[in-house]
């Protein structure tokens, strides 16, 4: 993603509904660092995930993504992947908000479901839009608004305040 | 355009004139508040990066409640971190072991209708009881508001929940959740705001509107919300607060709701959460003669003095069956001491429960009164996840005060409106 919310032809992993904390960051593996947590990210319903996964990619699921726990792990295992986006019809409300604050870009895309595994996409955050390269087809997604897109290039909230309060 | 409760409350605290559903905005906060467990030893690192202090020691609240009374030396070193934070940072509402924090931060008056408030722990819906909006945060999350006083909010939709009918004996706000998780699962409220009205409401007194808003978390709404009353401002002036205008933060007669959703509590029996989670509900009837262990009345949900009056009205001239032990976890000093004067504890303990300190306790396995491997036990918090209270194959089924007091009584679960005829 770069500086204006643009993503362009990112390879996608398509899930289900429901994906929830503990396939994102297996509860099992807790007390373990955020590496060891995440090498067993999405284990349980995609074992290839963590081996294939290359920088940049997105992920595009079905409702209520992230519902769960209010663990952090679950955002900070895919940004440890280099996930670049998830897109889903719902969020659960901890995990958006932990998302975004780790710098995870999350969009609400009613239509995610039909976007399907291995298709590439282009996202222009800021605008609200999705386009599916091989197909031509558009989607609309809820805006991510600028301040918010500022802290995601920031790193996250924390990153994005140790600027703000250095300056 | 007609407007809720909970866009007027975010719009003022954005600074804007309106604001729409999925919208984003930054918002100034009114009140955030910690607690021992994901306050100072999370957050204190992180504002050490940052390399400030907290923005406004006036609008913090910190208790200390999840650890309380320290039970080992990782649980005293917790409490002593939360301690010297308070110390540090000059915090001059800080409450050390008075209750749990939901409860205390009600109680001492910091609520009023039309704040902004955050806090750090998944319950916060609780303080919607008091026509604030006031939602829970992670940790990262509270450092970036105690560092800054603002965070940022998606405005919700809301869902709209109307309880209607006069409460049956043996019957609490509980039921009313718990039926609900039965109905809509525990994503039915998918970070909405539950927005409670209805023409029971205005009859619930401040402690059952606190218990429908904090179980709006087991919905996986955003939080829950009653609009400010005369009961309100009752309360508020009671706990020695000057009460806010209610009257500006209502919801508009044509506001827009995404679904509504009816319970007609008259109809309403006890109902009961077999394990491991509140949307297995069902009337009692379905589990009753389950053997039980342990009988807990305790949390932020269910240990409010008028839960101990319900407890109280059951184990009225009864005893705790032999082989079964109850324990009880007042939600605060205050209700305590409140329940010691007019002789509510005295017909507790005579009854044979036993009484613990104020403070999370068993609830999340935190503190004392936890369960052994396949254990039973019913209690009237409002969670029953596997292992939350104990050994990972130990079982919790949930209730309302009544009905776990019933079951202290008999050894097994049963409908307490056979002990209330
Ligand atoms: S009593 Fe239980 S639910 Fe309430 S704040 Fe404490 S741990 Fe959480």
């Amino acid at each position: 993603m770069n500086t204006h919310g643009l993503i362009k032809g990112a390879k996608v992993w398509a899930f289900g509904d429901y994906i929830d904390t503990d396939v994102l960051a297996p509860g099992l593996y807790m007390k373990s660092s955020t590496e060891v947590i995440a090498s067993h990210c999405l284990e349980t319903v995609e074992p290839d995930f963590v081996k294939n996964v290359n920088k940049g990619d997105v992920i595009c699921a079905g409702k209520s993504f992230g519902i769960g726990s209010s663990r952090e792990q679950a955002a900070q295992s895919l940004v440890y992947h280099g996930v670049a986006a998830v897109l889903a019809p719902s969020f659960g409300g901890i995990f958006y908000r932990n998302a975004i604050n780790h710098g995870l870009m999350t969009l609400i895309c009613p239509n995610a479901k039909q976007i399907t595994a291995g298709q590439h996409i282009s996202i222009d955050a800021t605008a609200g839009s999705v386009c599916i390269q091989e197909t031509g087809v558009q989607y609309s997604c809820e805006p991510m608004p600028k301040h918010l897109l500022a802290m995601m290039v920031d790193g996250g909230l924390v990153p994005h305040l140790q600027r703000r309060f250095a300056n | 355009m007609a407007e809720t409760s909970a866009q007027k409350i975010i719009a003022h605290a954005a600074g804007l004139d309106k604001v729409v559903p999925g919208e984003i905005v930054t918002c100034s906060v009114d009140l955030a508040m910690i607690h021992d467990s994901g306050g100072p030893r999370r957050v204190r690192p992180i504002l050490e990066k940052l390399g400030v202090g907290v923005w406004d020691p006036d609008k913090v609240v910190l208790i200390s409640d999840h650890y309380v009374p320290a039970v080992d030396a990782e649980s005293a070193q917790i409490l002593d971190v939360t301690r010297k934070f308070a110390t540090e940072q000059g915090l001059p509402h800080f409450y050390d072991m008075q209750g749990i924090c939901h409860v205390v931060l009600a109680e001492r008056g910091h609520l009023k209708p039309g704040m902004f408030v955050v806090g750090g722990d998944s319950h916060s819906p609780t303080g919607g009881a008091f026509g604030c909006f006031m939602f829970g945060i992670g940790a990262t999350d509270m450092a970036g508001v105690l560092a800054t006083g603002e965070t940022w909010v998606r405005v919700p939709e809301t869902v709209r929940v109307e309880v209607t009918g006069g409460m049956p004996k043996g019957v609490s706000a509980k039921d009313v959740m718990l039926a609900l998780c039965a109905r809509l699962g525990m994503d039915g409220a998918d970070y909405q705001v539950i927005e409670y009205t209805g023409d029971t409401i205005s009859t619930l007194p401040m402690s059952e509107r606190m218990t429908l808003c904090n179980m709006a978390a087991e919905l996986g709404a955003q939080t829950g919300i009653i609009a400010g009353d005369k009961t309100t401002a009752e309360f508020i002036r009671n706990a020695g607060a000057e009460p806010s205008d209610f009257g500006r933060w209502l919801t508009d007669p044509q506001a827009l709701v995404r679904s509504t959703h009816q319970i007609d509590i008259a109809a309403l029996g006890p109902q009961v959460a077999a394990p491991h989670s509140p949307a297995n509900s069902a009337p009692v009837a379905e589990v009753e003669g389950v053997k039980i262990d342990q009988a807990y009345i305790g949390a932020c949900t269910g240990a409010k003095l008028i839960d101990l009056r319900m407890a109280a009205e059951i184990l009225e001239g009864r005893d705790v069956a032999k082989g079964a032990r109850l324990l009880i976890a007042p939600a605060s000093q205050k209700d305590t001491a409140v329940a010691a004067a007019d002789g509510t504890l005295a017909t507790l303990t005579a009854a044979g429960a036993i009484m613990m300190p104020s403070g999370c306790g068993a609830c999340a396995g935190y503190g004392a009164g936890v369960l052994a491997e396949h254990e039973v036990c019913i209690a009237s918090t409002a969670r029953n996840f596997k292992g939350r209270m104990g050994a990972t194959n130990s079982q919790v089924y949930l209730g309302n005060p009544y009905t776990v007091a019933a079951a202290a009584v008999a050894g097994e679960i049963k409908d307490p409106r056979e002990f209330l005829r």
